[in-house]
């Protein structure tokens, strides 16, 4: 019986949580389409989630590129292995790890500090504080961030895309000794807009994603330093397997048929 | 159990009291934070709510404010009902509030002129240079120069951060000021000062307030009023000057500080 309580236990504590969470993304929505916005917040985040993850994304975006040329190479060594090595970095970029891997890079860095700034207010009493001078949390706090997450993050993708074939291109010219004219010509023939379509578009749901989990965790977390410790450590982990999630779901939305 | 009603009339309540609270209750899960509280507050007058900790004077002005909802009773501000308000009108009400809390809660990553006209700015649409104008002088008010206004909070030590607390909590020039524990943490000297600040700039706006504090000294200075909550009641409600006659047991060793008495702490907050 004790078995069955704790399940019963953890189905209701689940449920409640899904509910909880479904309730604040429908109030942060709505904050998000209604007035007043707040320009000069939006473009702080912007800044802070667009710009300075720069270095962090690019960085995985070169190596990713470069490891799936050399990978790829040995792959299809004796088939014609120059057009598939230039189609498959393209293609695996584009679609996925672009999309995938700046996501969880910014969860890591962004989610995180998210929920760690948002939580320390909500243990300072900020938050309560913005409430007393007639300031609507939601609309401060929690609004500017999720436009800008959702903003940001196909942008960060386009680049890393980029960075992410060059890296490919670099390993594939000056280690694999391929023409770089013609290994340019074969990304080219391979590009084809769905592909990079569907990689922002998961990249703006990842960037949804990350703010959420970072601005619920933090304006939901209690109980001081352990408190905030514990909001900042269930962002970054529950942005990541739900952007894994997404990825397949997305992918099987757009290319199934 | 009080030698006054809890909810006496008082002098300056002719006109109805700021606030009135009628048997309000809250708790959380399992746990009875106010099991019952019944309070007048007059215009213009001063109340101070003493308690142990976790005895529920927090939640009970975070009930006033509607940063908590009750589960049950009536709370009034100007004769207007307020515990089902919520959206625009539970805006316009707070509008009305100031609140100094007890860590200052500034926000850090604003300087301190930016923190004191927050309220104007972002609550009541003010253009920054007139609502700078208007932080600078509040800044004065409670004594502190034009040098500190570019200053972030971080850099201020604990006196410094509630003095521009208190501004940011005058700034709009509230109708009833809040203040929790505002005291705490404070050396007797530094504490002494914010008391005569609380005081002065109480009487200057010809506000409300209400403070909550576990600090004798501090409650004897700004309160009119006193009530003491126990066990989510307030047990006793009457005149500072008559808390020393007030024949309550409860009172008595909580205004005395001793550890033999019929207060039993509470251990979980």
């Amino acid at each position: 019986m004790n078995f069955l309580a704790g399940v019963g236990r953890f189905f209701l504590a689940f449920l409640s949580h899904t509910g909880r969470l479904a309730i604040f993304t429908g109030v942060a929505l709505s904050h998000c389409v209604r007035p007043p916005f707040f320009p000069r917040l939006i473009l702080r985040q912007l800044i802070d989630i667009g710009y300075f993850s720069l270095p962090v994304v690019g960085l995985t975006a070169i190596f990713t590129g470069m490891v799936l040329a050399l990978q790829s190479h040995t792959g299809f060594a004796g088939f014609s292995a120059q057009s598939a090595v230039a189609r498959v970095v393209l293609l695996s970029m584009a679609r996925e790890l672009g999309p995938v891997l700046a996501g969880l890079m910014v969860a890591g860095r962004i989610g995180a500090a998210m929920a760690a700034e948002i939580g320390t207010m909500r243990v300072t009493e900020q938050v309560d504080a913005l409430t007393t001078l007639s300031t609507n949390p939601f609309k401060y706090l929690i609004a500017p961030r999720m436009i800008a997450a959702v903003v940001a993050l196909p942008c960060l993708v386009v680049v890393d895309d980029i960075i992410g074939v060059f890296g490919g291109f670099l390993v594939g010219v000056y280690n694999l000794s391929y023409n770089p004219a013609v290994y340019l010509h074969d990304t080219w023939d391979s590009l084809h807009t769905t592909d990079v379509v569907s990689g922002l578009v998961k990249a703006a749901v990842f960037g949804f994603v990350i703010a959420l989990m970072g601005c619920y965790n933090g304006f939901n977390s209690k109980g001081g330093a352990q408190g905030v410790g514990r909001a900042t450590t269930n962002a970054v982990v529950s942005a990541s397997i739900l952007i894994l999630t997404l990825d397949y779901v997305i992918t099987a939305l757009f290319f199934s048929s | 159990m009080s030698d006054i009603p809890a909810n006496g009339a008082t002098a300056s309540a002719s006109a109805g009291p700021k606030i009135r609270m009628v048997d309000v209750h809250k708790s959380f899960g399992a746990k009875k934070v106010l099991d019952g509280v019944t309070l007048d507050v007059g215009a213009g007058e001063s109340v101070v709510i003493i308690g142990g900790s976790g005895s529920g004077k927090s939640v009970t002005i975070k009930c006033v404010m509607g940063l908590l909802r009750p589960d049950k009773g009536s709370i009034e501000i100007d004769g207007q009902e307020t515990t089902h308000l919520s959206g625009y009108e539970r805006d316009e009400l707070m509008r009305k509030f100031g609140m100094l809390f007890q860590g200052g809660a500034l926000f850090d990553s604003l300087k301190v002129w930016e923190n004191v006209a927050f309220g104007l700015i972002q609550g009541r649409n003010m253009a920054r240079g007139p609502a700078r104008e208007r932080a600078m002088e509040t800044l004065a008010q409670v004594g502190l120069g034009a040098d500190v206004a570019g200053l972030w909070p971080a850099e201020l030590s604990g006196g410094m951060q509630k003095r521009v607390a208190l501004a940011r909590a005058i700034a709009a020039r509230p109708d009833i000021i809040f203040f929790d524990e505002p005291t705490t943490g404070l050396d007797p000297i530094m504490a002494d000062i914010i008391n005569e600040l609380i005081v002065k700039i109480v009487k200057e706006l010809g506000a409300t307030a209400v403070s909550i504090t576990h600090d004798m000294h501090s409650a004897r200075k700004i309160g009119d009023r006193m009530a003491m909550i126990y066990g989510g009641k307030l047990i006793w409600v009457g005149r500072t000057a008559d808390i020393d006659q007030s024949g309550n047991p409860y009172v008595e060793q909580f205004i005395h500080g001793s550890a033999v008495g019929p207060i039993k702490m509470e251990v979980r907050g």
